[in-house]
């Protein structure tokens, strides 16, 4: 909301600067966003008259004109501006006049002398508008000081209110905060009721009784709707960001900017029968004034006359009983719409509206009446003609919101703001916020005026009591509290833990969005049926995320784009695996990519290696390394089939990893194929306890064995029979080579495992030794077809 | 040759050799089987009884210093050898270190595991929530009726054929916790929130870092002390202007919006302060601890909300929020 300073002084005479008043309002929680000037900054540019407009004698496009500023005798004008005409009254900025950046001296223009300067609106710093000369009325008062006579020493502050706040949405409702910080009365504009001299008038009823407490209308015949605007009407309006329209739009516009009363007018000669408020009947339809046309829904509340509906309560007018410039007779409505009958109406209709604005934040429920006062006088004294006649007031009641006391206890205020405040001062402060307040054994029974909405609870009383007091009184005091120690368990490893695990493995961490484009779900992941978001941003944030690995593609192509050749990159993020939109489903992921060489380039390393499986699965296997892992060969939808497998830790599966498969490298135009895995962060954060086993001082054995194999047999099928073989005082067993090619038939692979025995207690013996080598071989060569290698 | 003239051969000898072998060889010519001093030796037999005494003497005091002039030599030569293995081993220590290359974590992670270790200080611990919300949690538990006015200040995201929606908040997390705990409460809640906004100064997906500390006693003033006192530690001062002013959130009252010094605007008398917004905060709201199962007349507590990009930008100096998003390792690698 933009407030003028000069009119807000006006209802509150507080003898403050600007930056005073709005650090007052804002500390009063009525936050100024923006103080600009109205104008620019300049002096001794006055009212003229323009007497008499000559060619220039050396320039076609410029005049000399003959000007009077007040000053006794006529100062000769050189101007420029294509609509100088005679007998125009325009701002005239004269010969040691300042405006910004532009000194005026007396000068010659092209060989004619030149007194001073006519300005346009720009120059002066009231618009853009540089079209020509400012034009002014024909009665502006020559010599007059511009500043003076334009109001131009005012500040515009612009107000960032909040929802809960709808009093404050207008010149009084600031005020009224502003006189209850400062302590200054208010100075409220008196409102002179007109006697009706007509007894023309249209019956109102309420069926809608609990949306519309109250409902008033009159009639004012014999107007001129072509009436201007008086200046300073205008001027007010137009320095709160309303436009000027017509007389009785601008009437309506600033009883709303005034007060916070949203008023309407009808075209009366368009109503027929009696107003009727109420919810629609099945199938009602109407124009708005916008030119739209709604099909209302039940919960629109209607006001009607006999044909139909007219309006809808406290959004908007209809577009046939709208008034216009032929209109000669009107019927004003000042209404109270309960807010429940307004919230979100504009937000389904899709229109803004200043009345809704108001009326579902909370109007004034007192403040029809005096309203439909004001609005009748201004209608008179700007539209009237010699034929005017006002009607009498018609009224029908309904339900108005009733403030009900609040028991207030002054110690819980004190507990929770977290100072000492006497009874005395909220009581002073609560008086000066309009609240009716009553004492009864230590506890204040508290009633809010009518136009607090937002003051139901002994909370919102205490709120309002810091707030007056000040925020900035409150002590800031270190808290002090029982502090148990945070129970944290060893055998768990954070996220933390985690991200610096992989950080310290040359991960760089990246965030992507939680939405991805719909083909990244159905390519990648085999997705069909992602969760949609019903109102995306755009289509390539259209679906949300089953898998980290469509954003950690997105993250590479970014970067190759940029002109980097290698990337090693990791996120930890949700992932929303419900195929119906379940919460309980959004599991958390660490997921992470590798491409390129393996080795940033640097002297000394072999620039033709590049990562790979068994360099990506390294990295995953030093993460789980805690626990150890299983990798079982299986097809991933984003997976080359023969370069993937699923992460396996004892009887769950946590995961999975591969080569991205050809055809999406080549579709998401990658030059060579990423190598990525993906990680329940939720299935790997548990430890196992450790528990200290003895270290042997007993020689360890080491043996090591060479088979060879159909190269079809896998490492993982030997390991796990050798581990179901549960051989006795083995402590390490492993594969050291495999090895290919010469002297070997083709199909055949060699493969050399180590296998390492000790016991705590004795030193073995070879033929213990020997045993546990023969059964291993013996079990292989049965299984496997191994044969041992000389 | 005489004993002197042998003891003279063998400090010439020894002073020129260079090489263990040439030592050696050398040392054959004195100490070896037909070595002079060993012919010397031989030579003793011959002599009368009564002059073998005082001969042998003389010999081995020339055999010792022999022997002495030898192991000297030969620790020169061991010596010189060690030296030229030393210098021929040397290397280029200017030679870059083999990397296998830096990771590093997000800027924005960064921040929230610093503001994370500094309420853990506090005896905070971190609290976690989905970010597909159900209109309950991220709305109405939070005094966020549907047509509330509150919610056209936040643009949501919903879920296509259902009611739910992406948080666009943290604060549902306190619900959840407070239904699951009892006081007292102290946690912080950092995640991702979305809300539809896209240009320079808004992503469509952000994170915030959710405080609430719920026990009796707990006031407006403590809210101020806590995150006075945070404010403080996390940008590594002990001066930083904090202000407090009255909003408005559904689910707190009293209400407030914090603010922090940020720099000097220029006016006519010589600056006034900059503030900056940082959060949203406030005393909880009694219905909101009612529907998170606490008894409103036992405990308050309060709640806070601070954008965690925002702390970070201020952090690190970061102009555009949308960097952090773009994951331009560029960018990224500046934050190890």
């Amino acid at each position: 909301m933009k407030v003028s300073i000069n009119w807000l002084k006006e209802l509150v005479p507080v003898d403050l600067s600007v930056d005073e008043i709005a650090h007052k309002l804002t500390m009063a929680g009525l936050e100024v966003e923006e103080q600009s000037p109205v104008a620019a900054a300049f002096h001794d540019i006055v009212v003229a008259e323009i007497k008499s407009v000559a060619p220039h004698p050396n320039a076609d496009k410029l005049r000399v004109t003959e000007v009077d500023a007040g000053t006794g005798a006529l100062l000769q004008i050189v101007c420029g501006a294509p609509n100088v005409a005679v007998g125009m009254r325009v701002p005239c900025a004269k010969v040691g006049a300042e405006l910004p950046g532009l000194a005026i001296k007396q000068a010659k223009l092209r060989g004619v002398e030149s007194n001073g300067m006519l300005c346009s609106a720009r120059e002066l710093g009231l618009s853009d508008d540089h079209g020509g000369l400012l034009p002014l009325p024909a009665d502006a008062p020559i010599g007059t000081d511009i500043r003076e006579y334009l109001d131009l020493d005012d500040v515009i502050v612009t107000l960032k209110m909040t929802p809960n706040r709808g009093d404050c949405l207008s010149m009084i409702g600031v005020a009224r905060d502003l006189a209850a910080v400062t302590g200054v009365a208010l100075k409220l504009p008196a409102i002179e009721p007109l006697a009706a001299n007509s007894s023309e008038q249209r019956t109102v009823s309420i069926d809608a009784t609990k949306a519309c407490g109250h409902y008033l209308g009159r009639v004012i015949s014999g107007i001129n709707a072509k009436a201007l605007t008086p200046e300073w009407m205008k001027r007010r309006l137009e320095r709160a960001g309303f436009r000027s329209i017509s007389p009785l739009v601008d009437i309506t516009n600033y009883l709303t900017l005034e007060r916070g009363r949203p008023m309407h007018a009808f075209d009366q000669d368009k109503l027929s029968g009696g107003i009727n408020v109420r919810f629609p009947k099945a199938g009602e339809e109407m124009n708005l004034l916008n030119e739209q046309h709604v099909v209302l829904a039940p919960d629109m509340l209607l006001i009607t006359d006999e044909a139909g509906p007219v309006a809808i309560g406290g959004v908007m007018g209809g577009l046939e009983s709208s008034v216009t410039d032929s209109t000669t007779s009107i019927f004003f409505e000042a209404a109270y719409f309960d807010p429940d009958a307004v919230q979100g109406k504009t937000r389904v209709l899709g229109i803004n509206s200043d009345a809704a604005y108001r009326f579902e934040r909370g109007v004034d429920p007192q403040s029809a009446r005096d309203g439909l006062e004001l609005a009748t006088r201004l209608a008179v004294e700007i539209c009237g003609t010699s034929e005017t006649k006002v009607g009498p007031v018609t009224e029908a009641k309904g339900e108005l919101p009733i403030r009900k006391p609040v028991n207030v206890r002054p110690a819980r205020v004190c507990a929770l703001i977290g100072m000492p405040i006497e009874t005395g001062a909220m009581t002073d402060i609560l008086g000066r916020l309009n609240c009716q307040v009553a004492e009864s054994g230590g506890v204040l029974q508290v009633t809010a005026p009518s136009y607090r909405f937002d003051l139901n609870l002994e909370e919102d009383f205490a709120e309002e009591i810091a707030r007056i007091h000040g925020y900035e009184n409150v002590p800031a005091t270190p808290p002090i509290a029982t502090v148990p120690i945070t129970p944290i368990p060893e055998a768990a490893r954070t996220r933390s833990s985690l991200r610096h695990a992989c950080a310290s493995l040359g991960y760089q961490e990246v965030i992507n969005y939680s939405f991805v484009p719909e083909e990244s779900e159905t390519k990648l992941m085999g997705n069909t049926t992602p969760v949609r978001l019903a109102n995306p941003i755009a289509s390539q944030m259209s679906v949300m995320r089953t898998s980290l690995l469509g954003g950690l593609i997105q993250s590479l192509q970014h970067n190759l784009n940029r002109g980097e050749t290698r990337a090693k990159l990791f996120e930890i993020g949700r992932c929303f695996t419900g195929s119906d939109v379940d919460i309980a489903n959004q599991p958390e992921r660490l997921a992470g990519l590798v491409y390129g060489a393996r080795f940033p380039e640097q002297w000394g390393e072999s620039k033709s290696e590049r990562f790979d499986f068994f360099t990506l699965k390294g990295d995953v296997e030093h993460l789980l390394s805690f626990t150890g892992c299983d990798f079982v060969a299986a097809p991933h939808p984003a997976l080359h089939p023969g370069r993937s497998a699923q992460i396996w830790l004892s009887d769950r599966k946590v995961g999975w990893i591969g080569e991205i498969h050809p055809r999406w490298q080549q579709e998401f135009e990658l030059p060579a194929a990423p190598l990525a895995f993906e990680l329940e962060l939720g299935l790997i954060q548990t430890v196992p306890q450790v528990w200290y086993t003895p270290i042997s001082r007993m020689q360890a054995v080491r043996r090591d064995v060479a088979v060879l194999v159909d190269d079809g047999v896998t490492i993982g099928a030997i390991a796990a029979a050798f581990n179901s073989l549960k051989l006795p005082n083995i402590v390490d067993f492993g594969l050291f080579d495999v090895y290919r090619g010469q002297n070997l038939d083709s199909g055949k692979k060699s493969l050399a495992f180590r296998i390492v025995m000790q016991d705590t207690e004795r030193t073995l013996t070879d033929v213990e030794c020997d045993a546990v080598v023969a059964r291993f071989i013996e079990v292989i060569s049965h299984k496997f077809g191994a044969t041992l290698r000389k | 040759m005489t004993l002197d003239e042998i003891l003279a051969e063998a400090t010439t000898a020894m002073n020129v050799v260079t090489t263990i072998p040439d030592l050696e060889q050398a040392k054959a010519r004195f100490l070896g089987k037909t070595g002079s001093l060993t012919e010397q030796l031989k030579a003793m037999a011959k002599l009368p009884p009564e002059e073998k005494k005082a001969a042998g003497a003389a010999i081995n005091v020339v055999k010792t210093q022999v022997e002495v002039l030898i192991n000297g030599a030969k620790a020169r030569i061991l010596d010189a050898e060690l030296q030229a293995k030393l210098a021929a081993e040397s290397i280029d220590v200017t030679l870059p270190g083999r990397r296998i290359g830096s990771g590093g974590l997000h800027p924005v992670t960064r921040t929230q595991e610093r503001i994370e270790a500094l309420f853990a200080s506090m005896g905070f611990s971190v609290a976690d929530g989905p970010e597909i919300e159900d209109d309950y949690f991220n709305f109405q538990a939070l005094n966020t009726p549907e047509n509330h006015p509150a919610r056209s200040m936040q643009d949501t995201f919903y879920i296509e054929g259902s009611k739910n929606l992406l948080r666009t908040q943290t604060s549902p997390v306190q619900i959840r916790h407070m239904q699951s705990h009892k006081p007292p409460i102290r946690i912080i809640c950092p995640g991702r929130v979305y809300r539809c906004d896209h240009d320079a100064t808004h992503s469509p997906m952000f994170h915030q870092v959710e405080g609430l500390w719920v026990e009796e006693g707990i006031s407006l003033a403590d809210l101020k002390g806590t995150l006075t006192q945070f404010l403080n530690a996390f940008f590594e001062r002990d001066d930083m202007q904090i202000r407090f002013r009255p909003s408005y959130f559904p689910f707190v009252e009293p209400g407030v919006e914090v603010d922090m010094e940020w720099g000097k605007v220029k006016d006519s008398k010589g600056g006034k302060i900059k503030w900056l917004e940082i959060g949203g905060a406030g005393v909880v709201h009694p219905q909101v601890l009612r529907n998170g199962g606490i008894d409103p007349e036992k405990y308050s507590g309060f709640a806070f909300g601070m954008g965690l990009d925002r702390l970070a930008m201020l952090k690190y100096g970061v102009n555009d929020l949308r960097l952090f998003f773009e994951n331009d390792l560029k960018f990224l690698s500046q934050f190890r």
